[in-house]
């Protein structure tokens, strides 16, 4: 297929940014971090299967201030991609085109993921005892 | 201007890629049943934190905690190969590469999902 001569439509460096566009765009990107993180998952479940050897270094990682900072983004990614694929689910539906709609239920997805993320992650360290 | 479709293809729906609504329909029902998959997940990982070996084994062991993140694997790992697929699909153009990198995907989708099922299944049945 030749590409090379043909105009091509405006992309994003056009437009005026603006929260529908970004939400958009996050959507697609926090699914490419979601499908990458798979990779971790599968990492866990199969260290846990082979033995402490093996799981040991996984949890050690998983505990570290990077591996912390990496799942954290994992858990923000994942309850974003979560919410924004309700509110998708409600388009499919046929529910919520019009504008104003369009803002509220986009600034819920927001709030939710983070409050969903901070939620999480307040129960795992209650979990750990760091609250005593 | 009348329409140059056969009334076939019209009430087929298909338009020229022949196929899409069943890549629609599975990407839409994998994203529901992860929902609330996906919350239990979070949920026990959150209630497990700091969990040791022997007490992570134990949780997995368990019939409903495997049987859950069997049916989570399947469905993230299916959800996550049909949207990396139109990812793929919207960026590259080059016929052979678009092609090469979505059979790789599902293979590599296939591959590990099926890695995963095995890891959940030797610890159940442990």
């Amino acid at each position: 297929m030749t590409t090379g001569e043909r105009p091509l439509s405006p992309h994003l460096q056009v437009y005026r940014w603006q929260i529908t566009m970004v939400l958009s765009i996050l959507h697609r990107a926090t699914g490419l971090a979601l499908a990458f993180g798979t990779l971790l998952l599968a990492r866990w479940l199969l260290a846990l299967a082979s033995g402490p050897e093996a799981y040991g270094p996984v949890q050690m990682w998983n505990a570290s201030f990077l591996g912390r900072l990496f799942l954290f983004g994992w858990t923000w990614s994942l309850f974003y991609h979560m919410c924004n694929g309700i509110r998708h689910l409600a388009w499919d539906s046929g529910f919520g085109f019009e504008i104003p709609t369009f803002y509220r239920t986009g600034w819920t997805v927001v709030i939710a993921s983070v409050v969903l993320t901070l939620i999480a992650w307040f129960w795992g360290y209650a979990s750990l005892g760091a609250f005593g | 201007m009348k329409s140059l479709r056969t009334p076939e293809a019209r009430v087929r729906g298909l338009g020229s890629a022949h196929q899409g609504l069943a890549h629609w329909w599975a990407q839409r029902i994998t994203a529901v049943a992860l929902v609330p998959l996906l919350l239990w997940f979070v949920a026990h990982l959150c209630a497990t934190t700091g969990a040791d070996y022997a007490a992570a084994r134990a949780s997995l062991h368990q019939p409903i905690n495997a049987i859950l993140t069997i049916l989570l694997v399947v469905a993230g790992f299916h959800h996550g190969q049909l949207g990396l697929q139109v990812v793929i699909e919207d960026y590259v153009h080059t016929e052979w590469a678009k092609i090469s990198l979505i059979i790789l995907v599902k293979l590599l989708a296939v591959a590990l999902g099926a890695a995963c099922i095995f890891a959940v299944l030797k610890v159940a049945f442990s």
